[in-house]
């Protein structure tokens, strides 16, 4: 079990009023709060080591550089990765996706080929999708959703074909808080000759991740949800796909020999990451993972699971409130009530010092899917308790009261 | 329980014609159509405008949305009904000082209904919801302009 008081302590933002009322943050899956590790540690690294990396003969310059490798080794033991050579830093999850489908995709795609994603993806892992099939004749395919938000492997299976070259899935639903089943759709990917990349986003944070096991090709994450800063995220791709894509940018840092008419490219992971990398953010990110494994990621999801299985309990309670996405989920609790427009929910709750996100969360499709036109969420993390949710609740039944009211 | 806080945004009037929409529907063919959409955080609006010898002499909506943003557009038709277009857009202009918290001209036109959304401005957060409708109509002049 962990101590949620003793890590909410690690976190000063939670300690401030909002409008008056202590803040009760419920925001997590768009952005995580940072625990003093992970702000001290930027701060350290900016006050006595910051350095170029990877050229300077000088001290700090060393000092930069084992400490922005040394976060790389992090990432690389958090998620299972094989080696360091698979771990890419990027500016976060959409930057990620956006390098497979540019390196990967268009040297890989060609007419009559298949990209296949689901009806829930985020947009991040829509959009590239779609600049790609346009730019090589490609076709984009959706698996479709069972009604409770869920994915069928038969659906896979007729959805994915021998002509399908990519198929790019979300572990975890930022609005269902679905768990997808990864590893079993990578293997009907791997079947078909398909590679199979994961949006990694809503899950790294919240659960044990073996990149391995579940045998993927692609796997995005950022740092921002994960207790980390924002301006960083991973890619981790396997060596061998690595080694014959193409660089994403050119530039600095990421050149083995330039002539006047040519150039080469360093060794992986370096080739991926031109210009000055974003050291601060890996060594903020590294620390964050220090932080989450201190805790360990299986009690993490086990604390969110019950909030968020106790926040449905208490929701139903409410006439009128409807909840999208399955019984069995992460810890996101996505909602509407009849009377009351997310905004205004979203509005009402904000006066009672309560962040929760109201719109259509990056992802449009699914919105429509749903047959709305925006919904509210509620998401959870480490640091929420039951009384956050219990402040949520008494809060949304405010909404209903006020605008209740009007009609 | 106290609504204070709330009330100053949710006006008594907002809540009516959120409840009570003025110009909701759909004009005949011929009419200016314009789609606008808020793509944070997914309101949608199609204002429609007759307009005849640069006279607005008709207006209505149809969208989707929360309470200001509805109510917002219920208040602009009926305010912009009958105004000579480049009134309507003086009118709009105010409205956008009013929006952000800026002195505004209470003068020279009477701002009915509208001036009930003041309390926006303290929400930040809101003022798009607010605005939509009235940039669908600056967006509709704009187009028919340059056509």
């Amino acid at each position: 079990m962990m101590n949620v008081q003793d890590i909410r302590k690690q976190f000063p933002i939670l300690h401030q009023e909002v409008n008056g009322k202590p803040l009760v943050y419920l925001d997590s899956a768009a952005t995580s709060q940072k625990p003093t590790q992970v702000i001290d540690a930027v701060e350290r690294y900016y006050k006595e080591i910051n350095s170029n990396v990877h050229r300077g003969v000088h001290t700090l310059g060393t000092h930069a550089t084992d400490a922005y490798e040394g976060a790389r080794e992090k990432v690389r033991e958090f998620i299972h990765a094989s080696s360091t050579e698979e771990v890419i830093f990027t500016r976060g999850t959409t930057t990620a996706l956006n390098m497979v489908a540019s390196s990967y995709g268009r040297a890989n795609l060609q007419e009559g080929d298949e990209v296949v994603i689901t009806a829930m993806e985020h947009h991040s892992n829509i959009i590239p999708w779609q600049q790609v099939v346009k730019a090589t004749g490609a076709t984009l395919k959706y698996i479709p959703l069972q009604p409770d938000g869920t994915i069928a492997l038969e659906d896979v299976e007729n959805t994915v074909t021998a002509n399908t070259k990519i198929v790019s899935v979300m572990q975890v639903s930022n609005v269902l808080g679905t768990i997808n089943p990864i590893k079993e759709i990578a293997a009907i990917a791997h079947q078909n000759g398909a590679v199979m990349v994961v949006d990694g986003a809503q899950s790294t944070p919240h659960m044990n991740i073996d990149v391995q096991d579940l045998d993927c090709d692609f796997f995005a994450f950022s740092g921002h949800k994960m207790c980390g800063p924002t301006g960083i995220g991973v890619l981790y791709g396997k060596k061998k796909l690595l080694e014959n894509m193409e660089p994403f940018e050119f530039g600095g840092e990421m050149i083995d020999f330039v002539g006047l008419y040519d150039s080469t490219w360093k060794e992986l992971p370096w080739k991926f990451e031109g210009g000055t990398p974003i050291i601060a953010g890996a060594v903020g990110l590294g620390t964050a993972i220090d932080f989450l494994n201190e805790i360990g990621m299986d009690n993490i999801q086990q604390h969110e699971t019950h909030l968020a299985k106790y926040a449905m309990q208490q929701l139903s309670t409410i006439e009128g409130v409807s909840i999208y996405g399955p019984e069995k989920r992460a810890g996101v609790v996505t909602f509407n009530s009849d009377e009351v427009h997310p905004h205004d929910v979203a509005t009402v709750l904000d006066t009672e010092g309560i962040a929760v996100r109201a719109g259509h969360h990056c992802a449009q499709p699914l919105m429509k899917w749903l047959e709305v036109s925006a919904t509210a969420r509620a998401s959870f993390y480490l640091y929420n308790t039951e009384e956050d949710v219990d402040t949520f609740v008494a809060g949304l039944r405010k909404a209903k009261e006020f605008f209740g009211n009007v009609f | 329980m106290s609504f204070n806080n709330l009330d100053q945004l949710y006006r008594q009037v907002i809540m009516d014609h959120y409840k009570n929409p003025r110009n909701k529907g759909e004009l005949e063919e011929g009419a200016l159509k314009i789609n606008m959409n808020n793509p944070t955080c997914g309101d949608t609006i199609q204002l429609q405008l007759k307009v005849d010898d640069g006279k607005i002499s008709d207006a209505k909506f149809i969208g989707e949305g929360c309470s200001i943003s509805l109510a917002s557009a219920s208040m602009m038709t009926q305010s912009v009904k009958g105004l000579e277009v480049d009134q309507a857009l003086k009118l709009s202009g105010i409205f956008s000082d009013m929006m952000q918290g800026k002195e505004y001209d209470e003068e020279n036109f009477d701002l009915g209904d509208i001036e009930a959304l003041q309390g926006v401005s303290k929400f930040p957060a809101r003022i798009k919801c607010a605005t939509l409708s009235w940039k669908a109509m600056e967006k509709g002049f704009k187009e028919q302009d340059e056509a």
